[in-house]
Formats: C-alpha cells, structure tokens, sequence
C-alpha cells in the first residue's frame, strides 16, 4: 500500500523572479522592464502636471508656490522626454525587433542589460536632486545662465546634468544595439527593404540618436565643467555664451521630437495594414520619407530660436528647411489613408489608438507648420500655442502610437488579451480629455499667454481656457489608471490570445505566445514583408508583387 | 490560380558587414558626432579671449609648443601603423608577431599620453587653467576628452594584451582585435582633426 507521493508544483521563491529579472540579458524581458519603468514615469510626471493644472485653475491660486511651479515643469518635462518617451519606444523595440526580422536576441544582450539598468539610474539620478532640498527649476531646455552657479545654487543643476549624461549613455547603447541587430542579423531573405515597417523606423531613430545625443552629452559634460570645475562656456558674464547653450540643445532637441515621433509612425504603419486588412500602401515611399524626415530634421533646429534674434538670413532657412520636413510626413498620412481606403476595416483597441492618431497627429503637424512660419513663430513663441502644439503631436501622436503598439503587441508579450472594454473607455476618455485640455491652450496663447507662469489676473481673458484645461486634466487622468489597471489584471484574467490573434503577417505572430527564450525554434526563412501571408496563402504569395 | 503551387525565389546569402562590426561602426558614428560638438565649440571660441571684454591671455599662440605636439602626434600616428600590423600577423597566424606589434602599440599609446601630461604641467605653469579663460576651458575639454578615449583605447588594449598572452585570442578568432583596431584608427583620425584645428590653424 505504498501511494507515490504526489510531485507538487512549487512556485519559485520570489528571490530566483527577482534574480531572474534583475539579472536578465533577455532582449524581451529588457524590453519589458522598460515599459514598466516608463510607465511608473508615465504617472509620476502626470502628477507633476496635474499639480500645476490645479494651480492654474484660477487666477491668482496660492496652490503652489511660484519655487514649487518651476520645479513642477522642469521635472515634467524632463521626465516625459527621458524617462516616458525614449525608454518605452525603446523598450518596444526591445521586445518587437529581434522577433519581427527573425533573431534570436539583440545584437549585444548584455551591452542591452546595461542600457536599461543605466537609463534608470539616470531617471533616480535627476530624481535624487528632491531629496537634496529641490529640484532642477530651469525648465526642460535649461537655458543658460539659469543653470550656472550664479543662479542655480544648489546641486539640483549637478543632478540634472549628471542624471540625463547618465542615461544618454543608455539610450546610445540601446541604438547601437538595434543598428548592429537590424543591419546584421535579419532572417535569412530579409533583404533591407523587406525589413517590416516598425523595425525600419526603429533602425533610423537609431540613427538619429547616435547623430543627435552626443551632442548634448557634450553640452551638459559643459554645463557640469562650468558649474565644477569654473569653465565659462554658457556663463555671458564670464566671457562664454549663453546662445551657445541654446544652439547645443536645439541641435539635440529637435531631432529628439522625430526621435520619439518615428517609432510612432512604425507602430502606426504595423497596425492600419492588420485592422485595415490590406498590404501597407507604398511601402517603399513611406521608408524613403522615413530617411528623408531623419536627414532634413537634423538642419532645423533653430526654428526654437527665431526670438533669439539671428539673422534674416537663417531665419529664412531654418523657416524653409522646418516646412520642407512637412512633405515625407505629409507622404505618410496620405500613404495610411490610402492604406485604410477599401479596406475591412476592424476597429480592435489598437485600431482606434491609430485612427485617433491619424486624426490628431494631423492637426499638431498643422499648429508645427504655422510656428515654422518665423514672422507668426515671432508673435506666439514661448506662449501656451506652443504648449498645445508640442503636446498635441507628444500625445496624439507619440502617445495614441505607443497605445496603439502596446494594446497590439500586449497579447504577444503576455499570451493574454487585453480588456477591449476597458481599451475603450481608456480609448475616449483620453480623446476627449485631450482635446479639451490642449485645445483650449492655443487660444490661451493666441490670447498673450506665456508659458511657464504660476499664476496670471483675472481680467486677461485667460480664465475659461485655463479652466477648461484643467478639467480637460481630471477627464485624462482616469484614462490612464484604467490602462495600467488593464494591462496588470489582464495578466490573470485576459482571455488566452494564442499565437495570432490579429491575424497579422510579420514573424513575431509565428512563434507562440509568449514567446520562448529562444524565440523560434528554427529561424524562418522570408521572402516577401508579410511572410505569414505567403505561409498562408501558397497560391498567392506576396513575394511575386513585391 | 491553377492550383498548382508556386516556387519563390532562391535566397541571396547576406554578405555585409557582421552584426559586431555594424555595432562598432553605430558607435563611431556617435563618437563622431560627440567630437564634431566639441571641435565647433572649440572654433566658435577661438580668439574669444583677446577680444574687448575678453579674459586676455595666456593665447594659443603664446603657449602652445609645437616641438612637443609634433613627438606626441608621430606617436599616435604611427600607433595606428603598428596596429594594423599587429591584425594582419594575427590573421596570418603569426601570434608572436602580433603580441609584440600590439604591445609597441601601447607603448606609443602611453608615450602619446605621458607627452599630453608633459604638456599640461607646462601650460598650467604658464597660468593656463580651466578657469583662466575660454582658451583653457575649450583646450582642456578637447584635448582632455580626446585623451580619456586614448586611455580607455589603452587599458582595452591591455586587457587584449593579457588574454594574448593565455591564448584566448588567437588567429582564429581575431574579430574583437579588428574591432579595437578599429576604434584606435578612429582615435587618431580624430586627433589629426584636432591637431589641425588646435595647434595648426588655431595658433
Ligand atoms: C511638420 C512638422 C513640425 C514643425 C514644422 C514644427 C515646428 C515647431 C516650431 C517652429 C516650434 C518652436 C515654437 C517656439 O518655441 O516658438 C516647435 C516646438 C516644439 N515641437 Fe514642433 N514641429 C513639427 C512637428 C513636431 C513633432 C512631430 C513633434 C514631436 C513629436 C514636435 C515637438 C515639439 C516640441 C516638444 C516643441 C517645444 C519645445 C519646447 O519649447 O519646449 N513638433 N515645433
Ligand atoms: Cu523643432
């Protein structure tokens, strides 16, 4: 009467999952890790906004403290370029690119490990500096002198500083990794220009980080000189240049939009041809715009400067070459709607994401054109129009993509499907809380609004527009709980996705879901940019068109 | 469709450059654009100094001594001679004519910086700080970073150097030693850029 003992499934200690992800070389499980950090960026900066939101509501709010303000939207701003924006592109392309051109892992998985470790410690570097007595108050841009000595004397400017050199060091890495993974290690048949669309933006973001990051880890090595080691680079009254500062910055800071732009247009690209059910409408157009908006964005950044007072000269061709960046982009929203046009439509989560991103992107790209227009540029430059400008293509266009991608690409990571009730909800309480917080903030600016006031008078006109971004903020606000509350309770409750469940066309939707370790267990072999098609359609392969 | 099925293409081998080489080309690329940044710097402050309202000297033209910079140069200049001889012996086999080419490569790194050093202690003793003026605060931070990615080129270098020397790297596996000849040659191409910039035409 001997009984076998019953083998029982033990769940591992939870020191082997934290060792486990801790010490990953994983290029998914890195990819991962910087989605969720992004996300818990994501609320932290929210609440930054939502705090000055509430001190603008009414004129004349003691709310906040004007010290307390500033701090507000340095640490807002910074954190949703640095620490939001390129950390989850990066972070899906972690996890989409080895899968989608058919690898096995990034090109240097332990150099990526690195990366991401780095990029946090730089975001609890720029972070560390509240702990000292306060933050960085010289806004996102941190125009010289206000981060010299002279007027920033505590060591909020050094944190600042050492916190973005630190993760720029990071996303170098991150870049180099998909270049050499992209260009070196594609799926035998995966020639350059079958290469699917998200990982083609994802290799010229690349690209267009290595050009445009060292440059400002060049300046703030310089800003971090002047304040330590008494350099006088940025410092006017010591000789050096403050301009110069701005120049340095711009030259960074424009190409950093298309930088955080880009994978959105990927995403974009990857998702309209699924829901809409047809090919990408000129696929080889929209990857030409693709280079030509990273060449021709690295010559306009001083169209930030137009106030600065240069001359008439470069104020006509640093106007000029901003509208030209207009026609490749205008390529691709007529390139997705062609794509749509006659299509089957399906309007999944990830769909609607993209079609309120072709809706929004198109109008910021509009308000871009008119600040592109030096003489207008002069009226509105450093108001609130530029505030709805920037934020309209940073949320309805990065951030309705990056929904788009995550809500796509969520059933591949976790083999679950996301909530489409709550993607729903999550969907229009985002739309319209958008809309009427920016929307209100172009005719605050037309209407002589400065940006980056803590409080104004009554009597100026500014009241309703201000209310109305406010409550525009709290209708927001909901819709991104809900997200990070679908995408955790998903993981239990989810439906199973199995490995497809879009019917998509590219590698990653051909190994399961999630994906193993090893992502396939024979490496595919590619001859057309919808490989699942031609396996699917034998009679009628993509490949004899292409 | 007759039914019957269709038969792709044959598949064309890729032939490019291998996935590390990409990487390291990626990363020169950023370092480019990291020394363009500080050369401009360097140029869009050059003679800042003796300008009304400037710092005043010390000048480059004052200060800077060319006998000196021209030894450091030939060192680095033929360090890159060097290296590459060192690849090709260890792609021919010949593992002890290329420790010995590798080794002379980091003899003139180091001699390239003990001159950089020599010079420093001069200019500092002719009151050249960073603090002094634009000059000194735009020379050290381009020469200075110039010299970190020499010594970082160094201590890569002894660290090949070491595994050499216990036979883990060998002629059959020479791809790492062609990537840091790579980054070496790169190093002294930027140093001629910074040698014309600074002590040719700048002085
Ligand atoms: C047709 C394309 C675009 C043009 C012509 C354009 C033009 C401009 C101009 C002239 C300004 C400066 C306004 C001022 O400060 O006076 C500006 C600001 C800005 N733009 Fe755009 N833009 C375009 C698209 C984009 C995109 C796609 C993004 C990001 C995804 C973006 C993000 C920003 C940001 C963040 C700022 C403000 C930076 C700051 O002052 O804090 N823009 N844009
Ligand atoms: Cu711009």
């Amino acid at each position: 009467m001997s009984v076998a003992e019953q083998p029982r499934v033990e769940a591992p200690p939870w020191t082997a999952t934290l060792n486990e992800w801790t010490a990953t070389v994983d290029h998914k499980k890195i990819g991962l890790l910087y989605i969720c950090m992004s996300v818990v960026f994501l609320v932290v900066a929210g609440v930054e906004a939502l705090l000055m939101r509430w001190q603008l509501i009414v004129p004349r709010n003691t709310f906040l403290s004007p010290q307390i303000f500033n701090q507000m939207f340095t640490m807002h701003g910074t954190t949703m370029v640095f620490f939001v924006g390129m950390p989850i592109l990066i972070g899906i392309g972690n996890f989409v690119v080895p899968l989608q051109i058919g690898a096995r892992d990034m090109a240097f998985p332990r150099l990526n490990a690195l990366g991401f470790w780095v990029t946090l410690f730089g975001g609890l570097l720029v972070y560390f500096s509240f702990l000292t007595g306060s933050a960085p108050d010289f806004g996102w841009f941190a125009y010289a002198p206000l981060t010299e000595r002279t007027f920033a004397r505590g060591p909020a400017a050094d944190f600042w500083s050492l916190g973005l050199i630190v993760s720029g060091i990071g996303t170098v890495t991150a870049a180099v990794n998909f270049v050499a993974t992209i260009l070196g290690m594609r799926a035998p048949g995966m020639r350059l220009w079958k290469i699917p669309f998200f990982s083609w933006t994802i290799l010229w973001t690349s690209v267009q980080i290595l050009l445009a990051l060292p440059p400002l880890t060049a300046a703030l090595f310089m800003v971090v000189f002047d304040r330590q080691l008494g350099a006088h680079f940025f410092d006017a009254q010591t000789g050096g240049s403050s301009f110069l500062w701005q120049h340095l910055f711009w030259f960074f800071g424009h190409p950093e939009v298309y930088i955080l732009i880009l994978p959105g247009f990927g995403m974009i690209a990857e998702v309209i041809p699924v829901f809409s059910r047809k090919v990408l409408f000129g696929y080889e157009f929209m990857a030409a715009a693709t280079m030509a908006i990273v060449f021709i964005s690295m010559g306009v950044w001083a169209h930030h400067m137009f106030c600065v007072g240069m001359s008439r000269t470069l104020d006509l061709y640093f106007a000029g070459a901003s509208l030209l960046v207009s026609i490749p982009t205008g390529i691709k929203m007529f390139n997705w709607l062609a794509t749509m046009y006659g299509g089957k439509l399906w309007l999944a989560s990830p769909m609607l994401f993209a079609c309120g991103f072709l809706s929004l992107f198109l109008i910021g790209g509009l308000t871009g054109i008119m600040l592109a227009a030096a003489p207008f540029d002069f009226q509105l430059s450093d108001s609130y129009f530029v505030v709805g400008h920037f934020h309209w293509v940073l949320i309805g266009g990065t951030l309705f993509a990056t929904f788009a991608g995550l809500h796509y690409w969520y059933p591949k990571a976790t083999g679950r499907m996301l909530s489409e009730r709550i993607a729903r909800w999550q969907f229009f309480l985002l739309f319209v809380g958008f809309i009427v917080t920016f929307g209100p903030m172009h005719i605050a600016g037309m209407l002589g609004m400065p940006r980056r006031i803590y409080t104004y008078d009554a009597n100026r006109g500014w009241d309703i527009w201000n209310q109305l971004a406010t409550v525009g903020g709290l209708i927001q606000a909901p819709s991104y709980l809900l997200f990070v509350y679908n995408i955790i309770v998903s993981l239990w409750k989810g439906r199973p996705a199995g490995d497809n469940p879009w019917d998509a066309w590219t590698l990653e939707w051909a190994t399961t879901s999630p994906p193993p370790p090893y992502n396939f267990e024979e490496i595919p072999t590619v001859h057309s940019r919808r490989p699942l098609w031609d396996l699917r359609h034998p009679d009628d392969p993509d490949w004899q068109y292409e | 469709m007759s039914g019957e099925l269709l038969k792709p293409p044959a598949i064309v081998p890729y032939r490019g450059p291998s996935a590390s080489q990409w990487g390291m080309l990626a990363f020169l690329l950023s370092e480019v654009a990291f020394f363009s940044t500080l050369i401009m710097v360097y140029l869009v402050f050059l003679g800042a100094d003796s300008q009304d309202g400037g710092r005043g000297g010390p000048t480059p033209a004052g200060v800077l001594s060319l006998g000196l910079v021209i030894g450091t140069t030939i060192c680095l200049l033929s360090s890159s001679a060097t290296i590459h001889l060192a690849e090709r012996a260890l792609r021919q086999g010949e593992e002890t004519a290329f420790r010995l080419w590798w080794m002379a490569t980091i003899v003139l790194g180091v001699g390239f910086l003990a001159g950089t050093a020599y010079e420093w202690r001069e200019l500092i003793a002719h009151g050249l700080t960073v603090r002094r003026n634009l000059f000194g605060t735009t020379y050290y931070t381009l020469v200075g970073f110039h010299g970190v990615h020499v010594t970082v080129g160094v201590i890569v270098m002894l660290i090949v150097q070491v595994l050499a020397l216990r036979r883990q790297i060998t002629a059959r596996n020479p791809h790492g030693v062609e990537l840091v000849s790579w980054y070496w040659h790169f190093v002294d191409g930027v140093w001629v850029v910074v040698f014309a910039v600074v002590y040719v035409v700048g002085r």
